[in-house]
């Protein structure tokens, strides 16, 4: 029999008072009302631990460094030992060969019934590296998620690596790599994307007690984010949002409107196109985020974020027309071209027309 | 030129632009004037405010009227594709040029020698030349169309996941085109596809109604085409 969560909270001495603190608390990041801390309760006593396989292939291990610092109570000590977290290489007690065949073990004894949770993504590009720009155990990364991803019940992808394809797979992407959901062969397990880089510690804790307290996976979006932390942008929530609608931007790093606190928006905000939960969850613990420490969001949880031209620009370049380019140097350079067209044409029309007249006499 | 909404005293002159649609060009004109200028502005903001915020409300009125001149704009358009079915035969040309005859094809070919200087005479059109029918669909109708969807998406995004713009739109478009800043992009630069049009639009209105044989700026104001000579039956 697998231990209840609530039995491993009490093993570790966490006492039935904090635990209860702990459902009320996760009920309400999860935007549940008061009747579902009951339920949370009874799931934590009741249902089993559900064993998580957690690979990662290319990608920088920022995701587990965000999970680790859940801020919310108990989640840093509670979360990790709450799912049985059967594998993963950066924080497991096991290493080589043994650690290895606990990939093997978990696939045979729950089979599709296990989370495999992906950190990174595959680099597919035979050409360039020979499909070797991931190595695991001796095998091809790549394998060993297709493998595991055939076998699982569902499959989180943590973060923009898994999700989007993240730096790694920025032009001109030498290795090919592949978010989760577009590598081929990857079997039917449906996928969860949490992306950012990293996401949120208590969005990343959070989509994971919503799977185990009501065994099924979070309503996604139409790009398969969970729509409790992803259906609105940064901007919809941002406390600077005021000084946006009055006019009021930050122009310069120094400037007095930096000093006063004002929107961010000229200096580059990606606030208003990014789908994240920064301006209400924040981050360290509510502490902070981004645009409160007075830098501009750089979008890291939208799809191709890092091919955007500079962070600091409010226009995305348009490289195709040169590096530096954006929609208003090519539509300004445009309409200078037609209007210089035009006036020329005037001209030749007006002379042409000055000649007939001029031979018509 | 004296222009008059009345039917002119010229027996040749006919009927061409009914009220609808004359409504629709210049409402639309001003729309997209209002569009273009606060959407440069969205994209590239004035100079900050200075004093408290609660005193300002710059940003909210420039996206106010963006909205308020867009939704005229998507109306004014279904509006007029319903006239392109309800009104007379000038009403369709902008939204099906007859790209299959071999007829208007030569006649896009004597429009650009005309444009170009080679042809020295003019043709007399009824409604608009062959040239002038590809431009508005092309660089008009079907950008125009291109603004609405990726509009509405972008709307949508503030509109919120139940509203029917996110539903309808923003739901596939973003998707679609990537991410939202790319949709922005997008959005951003099919606007100067249209400024580029209107350049070559009002030139060309202009140049046509000095050197072509019909009247061209009047008959959008009063619907009625006047020619400079009788019309070759």
């Amino acid at each position: 029999m697998i231990e209840t969560f609530y039995d491993v909270m009490r093993r570790q001495g966490i006492t039935r008072r904090s635990f209860l603190k702990y459902c009320s608390l996760t009920a309400a990041a999860m935007g549940l009302g008061p009747e579902f801390v009951g339920k949370i309760a009874y799931a934590m006593e009741n249902k089993p631990r559900i064993p998580v396989l957690w690979l990662h292939g290319l990608e920088c291990t920022c995701c587990s460094e965000s999970f680790i610092r859940s801020a919310h109570p108990l989640a840093k000590d509670v979360i990790l030992s709450m799912i049985s977290l059967d594998y993963d290489d950066t924080i497991m007690a096991a290493a080589g060969h043994q650690a290895e065949a606990i990939i093997e073990e978990t696939i045979e004894k729950h089979k599709g019934n296990f989370i495999l949770a992906c950190e990174g993504n595959p680099g597919l590009d035979e050409g360039a590296t020979g499909g070797m720009s991931c190595i695991i155990g001796g095998k091809p990364y790549t394998e060993q998620l297709r493998h595991a991803a055939k076998n699982a019940k569902a499959i989180i992808s943590w973060g923009s690596c898994a999700s989007w394809g993240c730096v790694q797979a920025a032009h001109p992407n030498p290795t090919g790599a592949t978010p989760i959901h577009k590598v081929p062969d990857i079997g039917n397990a449906p996928i969860i994307k949490v992306p950012g880089c990293p996401p949120i510690a208590e969005v990343m804790t959070a989509v994971i007690t919503y799977m185990l307290t009501f065994e099924k996976l979070p309503s996604l979006d139409r790009q398969g984010r969970p729509k409790m932390f992803y259906s609105q942008r940064i901007h919809d929530k941002c406390y600077r949002r005021g000084h946006f609608d009055a006019g009021q931007f930050v122009e310069k790093w120094d400037d007095d409107a930096a000093r006063q606190g004002h929107c961010l928006y000229k200096m580059g905000c990606k606030g208003p196109t990014t789908y994240n939960a920064c301006s209400t969850i924040r981050w360290n613990g509510g502490l902070s985020f981004p645009i409160q420490a007075g830098h501009p969001c750089i979008g890291c949880s939208e799809d191709g974020f890092w091919d955007k031209g500079g962070f600091y620009n409010r226009l995305s370049n348009i490289n195709q027309f040169g590096i530096e380019s954006n929609a208003d140097t090519v539509g300004i350079g445009s309409a200078a071209v037609v209007g210089g067209a035009v006036a020329a044409h005037a001209a030749v029309s007006a002379l042409k027309r000055s000649q007939q007249k001029g031979g018509q006499e | 030129m004296a222009i008059r909404l009345t039917k002119p005293d010229d027996d040749s002159a006919i009927y061409v632009y009914e009220i609808p649609v004359r409504l629709w060009h210049w409402i639309n004109a001003l729309a997209i004037i209002v569009l273009a200028v606060t959407g440069y502005l969205i994209g590239s903001p004035l100079a900050t405010v200075s004093g408290e915020a609660s005193d300002h409300f710059f940003m909210g009125y420039v996206r106010f009227a963006h909205f308020a001149a867009a939704y005229i704009f998507l109306f004014g358009f279904l509006g007029r594709i319903y006239w392109a079915f309800a009104g007379n035969e000038h009403a369709k040309e902008l939204f099906l040029p007859p790209i299959w005859k071999l007829s208007f094809w030569q006649g896009v070919w004597h429009e650009i020698l005309w444009y170009a200087f080679i042809a020295k005479e003019p043709r007399t059109y009824v409604g608009h030349n062959p040239m002038a029918v590809l431009a508005m669909n092309a660089l008009f109708v079907w950008p125009s169309l291109f603004m609405i969807i990726t509009g509405v998406a972008l709307y949508g995004e503030g509109a919120g996941y139940d509203s029917w713009q996110y539903t309808l739109f923003s739901s596939w478009v973003i998707p679609l085109f990537g991410q939202s800043q790319d949709v922005h992009t997008w959005h951003h630069l099919m606007m100067w596809v249209i400024i580029c049009f209107i350049i070559m639009h009002i030139y060309t209105a202009v140049r046509e109604n000095i050197m072509s044989r019909q009247s061209i700026i009047s008959a959008m104001v009063s619907g009625w085409r006047t020619f400079k000579e009788p019309l070759k039956k």
